[in-house]
C-alpha cells in the first residue's frame, strides 16, 4: 500500500475530531438541521473504510502508522483487517444513522451541539480502538472511551441519576482499563512485542509463558469490564440515564463491544487454553442468563433493552469462550446481527418515547396506526432479535445452535443456556418491537405521532439490512463475517450459513427456542410479576454493592486523611522530626555508617566561652516558664554559634546568621504577642518526656551525620575551580557571593521567588487570622499618601 | 517598648542601619556582604522603625507596598538574567563592563541581580514583619 493509502486511514480516524470541533458551531447555525451535514462525516469515514475492501477482503491486512515514543519503542500504529475492517464499518455505518437520530431526537435541545460534538469524539475514540495496533495506542483509545462515554452518559449533568451513572461506567470502566493497561505492558515485557499484528504472528508466545494466567486475567478484567460480563455489568443499564441516541449507538455497535472486539482480537494469541475455555463460558453463560431474566422485570423499554444487551453480551463471550471453529464463527455473525437489530430497537423505543410521550411497556398500546413507520423497523428488529426467518439474526441463532449441540456435558451446558438466554431474548424483543403496537390505543396516547424523518430512516435502515444481508447470506459473508471470523480465527473461516431447510439439531433448538419464547411473550406479566418479586427478595445487588463500595472508598479516605492530616502543628513537628531522627540514625546505623568520635580537642579559653554561652541558651530554653524567656534564650544560642563561624573563619555565615537570628526573634516574639496564648507554658512532663526524646534523637542523627560527612575524604576540586576562577572570570573576590550571583544564579533565582511565594503566604495567614476577628485590615485600605 | 528615647533613636538608628545594608550590598562582591545579608539587615531596620514608632509611618515611608518592592526585586533578577539573551549569550551569563568616567569601577549583571535578591529578601520579611506588628494595634 501507498502514502495514499495511510493517509486515508489517518484521515479517516482525525474525521470524527474535525466533526466534533464543528458540530456547536454548525448547530447554533443550522439548529437540528446541521445533523444532516455533520452525518456526512461518518459516511466519509464509512467510504473510506470500504475504499480498503480490495486488499482487506483478501485477507491482506493494511498497516499504516508512525513512530510515537522510539525510546520506548512505542508506535501510533493501526492495523486494517477483516475483524477491524467490519467494526470500522459498524462504527462509521451506523453512527452516521445515529447522528441523524440525534439531531431529530434532539431537536430543540439547548445543548444539541455539544452532544453532537460529544457523540463524534466517541466516535473517534472507538473507531481508533478497533483500528489500533500498537498495544499502547490501543490503550489510549480504550481509555477515551470511558472518558468520552462518561461525557455522553452524564450529559443530562443536573440530575442526581445521570451523573451516578456517568460516574459509575467511569470507575468500572476506566478500572478496568488499568487493569488492561497492566495486562498489556506484562504482554509486551514477556514477549517483547509491542503491536498486534506481531503477536498474531508469534504463535503460542505467551499461551507458553510464565506469566500467561495474570495476563489473561488482567486482558479479562479489561474485557469483562467494558463489555458488562457479571458483576460488573451494573454500569450499563445505569447507563440508560443518557439520552437515547447515546444508548442505541453505545450499546448496540460501540462501547459494550469493546470488550468482545479485544477478546476475538486476542483468540488466536491467548485462547485454546483450558483457563480460557473455562473463564469465558462460565461468565458469559451467567451474564446471559441474568440478562435475559433481568430484562423481563423491566417495564421501562430502554432497560429491557439494556439487559437483553448485557444477556447478548454474554453469549458472545461464551461463545468465544467455547473454543471451536463453528462457535466463533456464531460469534461473529450474532455480533453483526446484534448491532443492527438492537441500534434498531434503541431508536425504536426512543421515538416511541417521542412520539407517545412513555416508555411504559404496560401503557404503550395500538400505536401500529399512528407511527407504521417505526412499526415496521421495530418489528424487523424484534424478528431479527428473535432469530425468526429470514433475518440475518436466524443465521445467527442457526450458527450458535451448530456450534454448541452437542452430548457431553460442557456442550449440553452450553446449549442449555444459549436456549434459555436466547428464549427469554426472544419475548423481550417482542415486547418492544411488538407489543406497543398491538391492541386497541387507549386515551392517553390520542397525540401520539409519527416523528420527523430521522426518527425513524436510522431504524428502518437497520431492519431493511438485516432482511437483506438475511437474504442475501452469501454476500454478507463475504463482506462481514468472513473476514471477520478469520481474523478471529487466525486461519480462513468460510461460513455458510443460510436460510434454507434442513432438519437437525439447531433447527429443533431453533423451534424450541420460538416455542418457549412465544410462550414467554404470552405470559409477560405473569413473567414479569415473578420476577419482579424474586429479584425485590434477592434485595442486594452489586448495583448497592458498588453504592457500599464508594462509600467505603470515601470514609476510608476521610479516615486516612483526619489521621495524617491532624491540623495540629505540634503533632506535624513530631512527625517530621521522627521521620528525620529515624531516616539518619536508622541509615547510619544499618549501613554501619556511624562516624568515629573524634578525641577531644584543646580549646582556647574564649573558645570555651562561647561554647558556654550557647550550652546556657539551650538549657534555658529548656527550663524557660515564660515563652518571651525561652524564645530570646534561643536567640541566644543561635549568637553563640554566629560566634563560632567568626572564629572559624567564615564571616559571611557569621553575618547571616546573626541577622536571621534578630529577626527570628523579632518575628517570632511578634507572633506570640498576636496568638495572645498564656503567657507561661504548663505542660506535664508526660508531654515534655516524648518532645525531648525526639528533639535529642534528630539532634544527634544531625550531629553524627555531619561528624561522619566530615570524616569522609575531602575532594576540593570544587574549592579549587571557585577560588581560582571566581577573581578571573567573575571579578570577585568574596567567592561566597561570586557564587550566589554568578556560578550558582539560576539556584539564587529560585530561592528568590521561594522568599517572595513564602512571605505571600504567610501574609495571607496573618490576614485569615485577622479577618476571624471580624477587624478590618489596614494594610489593604491604605494607599499611598 | 516605647520608650521616648527609643522613639527618638529609632529613625537615625534606622536611616543608618538603612545605609549600612546597602554599603553591604555594593561591597559583597569583594568583601563580606552581598544582597541577602543587606536585605536581611534593611528589613530589620525597618522592623526596628515600626516598633518604635508603629505600622503606618513605616508604610508611608517605604511609599509601596513591602511585597511590590519583593516583586520589582525578583523583576530585577530575571532582567538581569535575560541581558544576556538579547546579546546573543545563554541565560544568566555574567556580563561586566568598566566604563572610563567611574574610576575603575564596573557594572555587571552579577551585581543588578543582587540588587534584585537585596529588593526580594527586603520587601517579603518586612511585609510578614510589619503584617505581625499590626497585630499589636
Amino acid at each position: 500500500m501507498g502514502d495514499g493509502a495511510h493517509q486515508a486511514g489517518f484521515i479517516a480516524l482525525a474525521l470524527p475530531f474535525v466533526a466534533a470541533l464543528l458540530a456547536p458551531a454548525l448547530t447554533r447555525l443550522l439548529r437540528h438541521h446541521a445533523a444532516w451535514i455533520l452525518a456526512l462525516f461518518p459516511a466519509a469515514i464509512f467510504a473510506i473504510v470500504a475504499g480498503f475492501a480490495d486488499p482487506v477482503l483478501f485477507a491482506q491486512p493494511v498497516l499504516f502508522g508512525f513512530d510515537w515514543i522510539p525510546d520506548l519503542s512505542i508506535r501510533f500504529a493501526f492495523r486494517l483487517d477483516g475483524l477491524s475492517f467490519a467494526f470500522a464499518l459498524l462504527i462509521s455505518g451506523i453512527g452516521t444513522l445515529i447522528v441523524l437520530y440525534a439531531g431529530a431526537y434532539m431537536a430543540g435541545h439547548p445543548h444539541q451541539g455539544r452532544f453532537l460534538s460529544f457523540i463524534f469524539l466517541f466516535m473517534g475514540a472507538m473507531l481508533g480502538l478497533v483500528l489500533a495496533d500498537d498495544l499502547i495506542t490501543l490503550f489510549v483509545y480504550w481509555e477515551l472511551t470511558s472518558i468520552t462515554s462518561f461525557l455522553l452518559i452524564g450529559f443530562d449533568h443536573e440530575r442526581e441519576a445521570a451523573r451516578r451513572g456517568a460516574i459509575q461506567a467511569l470507575v468500572i470502566t476506566g478500572g478496568g482499563g488499568l487493569l488492561l493497561l497492566a495486562g498489556l505492558i506484562l504482554i509486551r515485557e514477556t514477549s517483547g512485542l509491542g503491536s498486534l499484528s506481531a503477536l498474531l504472528g508469534a504463535g503460542d508466545v505467551l499461551r507458553d509463558s510464565d506469566l500467561y494466567m495474570p495476563i489473561l486475567l488482567l486482558v479479562l478484567g479489561g474485557a469483562f469490564t467494558k463489555s458488562a460480563q457479571v458483576p460488573f455489568h451494573v454500569w450499563l443499564p445505569n447507563a440508560m440515564e443518557a439520552p437515547t441516541p447515546v444508548s442505541a449507538y453505545l450499546h448496540s455497535a460501540t462501547m459494550v463491544k469493546a470488550g468482545v472486539y479485544l477478546l476475538l482480537r486476542l483468540n488466536p494469541v491467548l485462547g485454546h487454553t483450558a483457563l480460557w475455555e473455562t473463564i469465558l463460558p462460565a461468565f458469559g453463560g451467567v451474564t446471559l442468563i441474568t440478562g435475559a431474566l433481568l430484562a423481563l422485570k423491566q417495564r421501562d423499554l430502554k432497560l429491557v433493552l439494556a439487559y437483553t444487551t448485557m444477556a447478548s453480551l454474554g453469549l458472545l463471550v461464551m461463545l468465544i469462550g467455547a473454543g471451536s471453529h463453528a462457535a466463533i464463527e456464531g460469534a461473529v455473525l450474532y455480533l453483526i446481527a446484534h448491532s443492527m437489530f438492537k441500534g434498531g430497537l434503541f431508536m425504536v423505543a426512543g421515538s416511541l418515547d417521542h412520539g407517545a410521550g412513555t416508555r411504559d411497556i404496560a401503557s404503550l398500546r395500538g400505536l401500529a396506526g399512528a407511527m407504521p413507520v417505526t412499526f415496521a423497523a421495530g418489528l424487523l428488529g424484534a424478528l431479527s432479535m428473535g432469530g425468526l426467518p429470514p433475518l440475518y439474526g436466524f443465521l445467527a441463532k442457526e450458527e450458535i445452535y451448530a456450534a454448541t449441540a452437542g452430548l457431553d456435558v460442557r456442550a449440553l451446558l452450553l446449549t442449555a443456556a444459549a436456549v434459555a438466554g436466547n428464549a427469554l431474548m426472544f419475548s423481550a424483543a417482542f415486547l418492544v418491537g411488538l407489543k406497543p403496537f398491538l391492541g386497541r390505543r387507549h386515551d392517553g396516547l390520542a397525540h401520539a405521532h409519527e416523528g420527523a424523518p430521522g426518527l425513524w430512516i436510522g431504524p428502518l435502515l437497520l431492519g431493511l439490512a438485516a432482511l437483506f444481508a438475511g437474504l442475501k447470506p452469501t454476500l454478507a459473508h463475504f463482506a462481514f463475517a468472513n473476514p471477520m471470523a478469520s481474523a478471529a480465527l487466525g486461519s480462513p473461516a468460510e461460513i455458510h450459513a443460510a436460510v434454507e431447510f434442513h432438519w437437525g439439531a439447531p433447527l429443533a433448538l431453533s423451534l424450541l427456542t420460538v416455542a418457549i419464547g412465544v410462550a414467554l411473550y404470552l405470559g409477560a406479566r405473569r413473567v414479569h410479576d415473578v420476577l419482579h418479586g424474586g429479584f425485590t427478595a434477592i434485595g442486594w445487588g452489586p448495583d448497592r454493592g458498588f453504592d457500599q463500595a464508594m462509600r467505603g472508598l470515601l470514609r476510608g479516605a476521610f479516615l486516612l486523611t483526619h489521621r495524617l492530616q491532624s491540623g495540629r502543628l505540634d503533632y506535624y513537628m513530631t512527625t517530621t522530626f521522627a521521620v528525620i531522627a529515624v531516616a539518619l540514625l536508622g541509615s547510619m546505623a544499618a549501613g554501619g555508617g556511624l562516624p568515629v568520635l573524634p578525641a577531644f580537642p584543646h580549646l582556647f579559653f574564649y573558645e570555651w566561652t562561647v561554647l558556654a554561652i550557647l550550652v546556657v541558651g539551650v538549657v534555658l530554653v529548656l527550663i524557660a516558664k515564660n515563652r518571651l524567656t525561652a524564645i530570646v534564650s534561643l536567640g541566644i544560642q543561635g549568637f553563640a554559634i554566629a560566634l563560632l563561624f567568626i572564629l572559624l573563619g567564615a564571616p559571611d555565615l557569621s553575618f547571616t546568621q546573626f541577622m536571621v537570628e534578630t529577626l527570628s526573634v523579632v518575628v517570632l516574639a511578634l507572633v506570640m504577642t498576636r496568638l495572645r496564648l498564656q503567657r507561661a507554658d504548663h505542660r506535664p512532663w508526660r508531654e515534655v518526656l516524648p518532645d525531648m526524646a525526639v528533639a535529642l534523637a534528630a539532634g544527634s542523627g544531625f550531629g553524627l551525620f555531619l561528624l561522619k560527612v566530615t570524616q569522609t575524604p575531602f575532594d576540593n576540586a570544587l574549592t579549587a575551580f571557585f577560588g581560582e576562577y571566581s577573581r578571573t572570570i567573575a571579578h570577585g573576590r568574596n567567592v561566597v557571593n561570586v557564587i550566589i550571583v554568578d556560578f550558582r544564579g539560576l539556584d539564587t533565582m529560585g530561592e528568590i521567588a521561594v522568599v517572595m511565594t513564602t512571605g505571600l503566604a504567610i501574609l495571607a495567614l496573618i490576614r485569615i487570622r485577622v479577618g476571624r476577628r471580624g477587624e478590618p485590615h489596614p494594610d489593604m485600605a491604605e494607599a499611598p499618601e | 517598648m516605647r520608650t521616648v528615647i527609643f522613639r527618638f533613636t529609632a529613625p537615625y538608628l534606622t536611616s543608618l542601619m538603612v545605609l549600612f545594608s546597602i554599603f553591604v550590598l555594593l561591597r559583597g562582591h569583594n568583601e563580606p556582604g552581598g544582597g541577602f545579608i543587606g536585605g536581611l539587615i534593611a528589613a530589620s531596620a525597618f522592623a526596628i522603625y515600626g516598633i518604635a514608632c508603629g505600622v503606618a509611618p513605616v508604610r508611608r515611608a517605604l511609599y509601596f507596598h513591602p511585597m511590590a518592592i519583593a516583586a520589582t526585586g525578583l523583576l530585577v533578577s530575571v532582567s538581569a538574567g535575560c541581558i544576556s539573551i538579547l546579546l546573543g549569550r545563554r541565560f544568566l551569563t555574567g556580563l561586566w563592563t568598566f566604563p572610563d568616567v567611574l574610576g575603575g569601577i564596573g557594572l555587571s549583571t552579577p551585581v543588578m541581580f543582587d540588587i534584585g535578591v537585596y529588593l526580594v529578601v527586603v520587601g517579603a520579611i518586612t511585609s510578614i514583619a510589619l503584617a505581625l506588628e499590626e497585630g499589636d494595634d
